[in-house]
């Protein structure tokens, strides 16, 4: 008797105790967050800290390697392609980001302004960006091609050139051609999120500026470009990093050639990881990125900062 | 400062006409207010003199010059809207400064002219916040603030102070009345809120779906309504209406609903039997032996006055007394109106007998 009454009350309590952690809100908030972290770690964390320590071995496909400490790096800085892939990534980020926001911008207060079939306009913008990115470079591919390009045969037709364009075949002419298939791509993106900046834009701000004696371009200076400046941060912080780090692209249209003149820091470590086989050194250029992206990320942070007129409250 | 001529305007917005030839003169130096329910076109007729909306037929004129083709920066007007429309990424002095900036004036210039605004307004400490650190009044007087700098013809008020509290309202009336009165620029103010128009205008101008209900001073609006609409919109609360008939016995009286008796001054011509609605301002009931029957519904008392609701002849009607009775619901009363301020209405018609 004694003792099931122990049980007993030993129940009541461990039940009172699982209880009471359930109305603390330390417990209960740390509960909840449980969910989130583990997909942080699972998908984020685990694989960054992998590609740390990959870097730092000598493996191959099919072997554990062993800690080499900066070996990959050293050897990596002797590396002619390595710093070849790193100016290529650098051109291709800024050239295609300085375009795309400039067509992007464009192209958003274009379909910001009454326009016969406004919505038509603004899903054919859309384009680009939902057809799957293997698909588009495919085309870009083709519209490439040395011989089957339809840009050199218009070209032809129309008698402006004789030749056909190498547009693959040499080494600046590579990087503009999948510079621009970039464009093509990136350019909604932009100007979709653009639009939906301009578009919180109070209209009687417009009209006031209006009456106050703003020409058009005086009311873009004034107005439009201030208003719109911290999604203009946000979203070339975006382009940049989603350009720096692309790889589908290139992979398709050129696989980094030709002579390793379109190769972009992402498609060298996939060939020296994966098509070479020498993962750690993959890992190692991956990881030679993680600075540049550090510095776009504190770049746009800084610039993110909400400015004074956007602060609320009193001083 | 300039006149304002509006003469015959008419606006569409594809086949649907919402102003159907209206003709506002005012004069310089006037205020004048549109007042009008939401939707009867007297924020398109302000939009359309400030050049923010096309006029489909009609002229505007400013001075002597026809404004109906003219940008809205060259017609010299400074309009404060609704949402004070204050740029938000410029400071109060910025803000205020940004036209004569853009006219490419010296910055000296605009410093002395935006320091005289800002004491006008009393806004010379908060020349450097910026709009969101500002309360609701302070943005309107900066959005005044903006329009005063600019010195120019015509002022044009879009609803200014539907966005503030009630305390507030009150004291920025006074405060643009007040203004006008020491600037003397030519107004034209709109708002549905008759106690506005009331307390501001020199001029009212009611509006409904698109015409000029009447024009005139507030007090002839309120002691001559031309018809039913503008009885009922002007004075708070608004006039009670009896539908019934003129009967003319030697005497002549009001029959209303339920054969209640009500007095009138002089019978209108023709007119026994003559279907009129009968309408009376709640302040002018008195309690009185020979007034009509009446069974109190709701007493409402607000300190300085009473609002009594009342079904007299089984329609219910409110009066307001300044005397302080002892009213309970459910009490009989006598209620009889002033025959000398009594108003009767055509009944089919609205207008004015």
């Amino acid at each position: 008797m004694a003792v099931m009454a122990e049980s007993a009350v030993a129940q009541v309590k461990r039940s009172s105790l699982w209880t009471r952690a359930f109305e603390s809100r330390h417990f209960l908030g740390a509960m909840f967050m449980v969910p989130a972290i583990a997909i942080l770690i699972l998908f984020l964390a685990y694989p960054l800290a992998l590609g740390f320590w990959l870097g730092m071995t000598d493996t191959k496909i099919g072997g554990a390697g062993r800690f080499i400490g900066f070996q990959n790096f050293v050897s990596l800085s002797k590396d002619s392609v390595f710093w070849l892939s790193v100016f290529n990534t650098i051109f291709y980020t800024v050239a295609a980001s300085a375009v795309k926001f400039a067509i992007g911008l464009y192209l958003a207060l274009l379909l910001n302004e009454r326009l016969p079939f406004k919505s038509m306009v603004r899903a054919i913008v859309l384009l680009p960006f939902v057809v799957p990115t293997v698909l588009s470079a495919i085309a870009f591919w083709w519209i490439y091609d040395s011989q089957f390009s339809i840009i050199s045969w218009v070209l032809i037709k129309a008698g402006l050139i004789t030749r056909y364009i190498d547009f693959l075949g040499d080494p600046w002419n590579a990087r503009w051609s999948v510079v621009a298939a970039n464009i093509w791509r990136g350019v909604p993106f932009v100007a979709i999120t653009l639009l939906a900046g301009l578009q919180t834009i109070s209209p009687s701000l417009y009209e006031a500026a209006n009456l106050d004696g703003a020409t058009n371009l005086q009311r873009f200076r004034h107005i439009t470009l201030p208003m719109l400046s911290p999604i203009i941060a946000v979203v070339m912080t975006f382009s940049v990093l989603m350009t720096f780090t692309d790889f589908q692209l290139i992979y398709t249209i050129t696989r980094g050639g030709p002579i390793n003149s379109t190769h972009l820091m992402a498609t060298l470590s996939f060939q020296r990881a994966i098509t070479g086989g020498n993962l750690g050194e993959g890992a190692a250029i991956s990881n030679a990125m993680i600075p540049f992206l550090v510095a776009a990320i504190l770049l746009s942070f800084f610039g993110l900062q909400r400015s004074r007129w956007q602060q609320g409250g009193r001083d | 400062m300039s006149s304002v001529q509006i003469r015959d305007v008419r606006k569409s917005f594809g086949n649907f006409e919402v102003l159907h030839g209206v003709s506002i003169p005012i004069e310089d130096g006037q205020f004048v207010v549109l007042v009008g329910p939401s939707g009867c076109g007297k924020s398109t007729l302000l939009r359309m003199l400030a050049g923010l909306e096309n006029i489909t037929s009609g002229t505007i004129s400013i001075g002597d010059r026809v404004v109906n083709n003219v940008q809205p920066k060259e017609r010299d007007i400074a309009m404060v809207f609704q949402n004070y429309a204050l740029y938000p990424h410029m400071t109060v002095g910025e803000n205020m400064g940004f036209s004569m900036k853009l006219r490419g004036e010296s910055t000296e210039e605009i410093n002395k002219r935006v320091k005289r605004a800002a004491e006008i307004l009393a806004l010379s400490p908060l020349l450097e916040r910026y709009p969101r650190q500002l309360s609701g009044g302070q943005r309107q007087r900066v959005a005044m603030g903006r329009a005063i700098v600019r010195d120019p013809q015509v002022f044009l008020f879009d609803e200014p102070l539907s966005n503030l509290d009630a305390k507030l309202r009150v004291a920025m009336r006074t405060e643009i009345k007040e203004l006008h009165q020491r600037l003397k620029t030519t107004t034209v103010y709109v708002t549905h809120d008759q106690i506005e128009a009331m307390t501001m205008a020199d001029k009212i101008v009611v509006m409904h779906d698109g015409i000029v209900e009447q024009m005139g001073t507030p007090l002839e609006l309120y002691d001559k309504p031309e018809n039913q609409f503008v009885a009922g919109f002007i004075g708070s609360p608004s006039m009670n209406f009896l539908k019934g008939h003129v009967r003319v016995n030697g005497v002549a009286t009001f029959e209303g609903p339920n054969g209640v008796k009500l007095p009138l001054r002089n019978a209108p011509a023709a007119s026994d039997g003559r279907p009129v609605v009968y309408g009376v301002r709640p302040e002018h009931f008195t309690i009185a032996d020979d007034g009509a029957d009446a069974e109190i519904v709701v007493v409402e008392p607000t300190g300085s006055e009473t609002q009594v609701f009342a079904k007299l002849g089984g329609e219910q009607v409110v009066a307001v007394f300044r005397e302080r009775h002892q009213f309970n619901p459910g009490d009989k009363i006598k209620l009889k109106p002033d025959p000398s301020v009594v108003h009767l209405f055509d009944e089919a018609t609205g207008k004015r007998v």
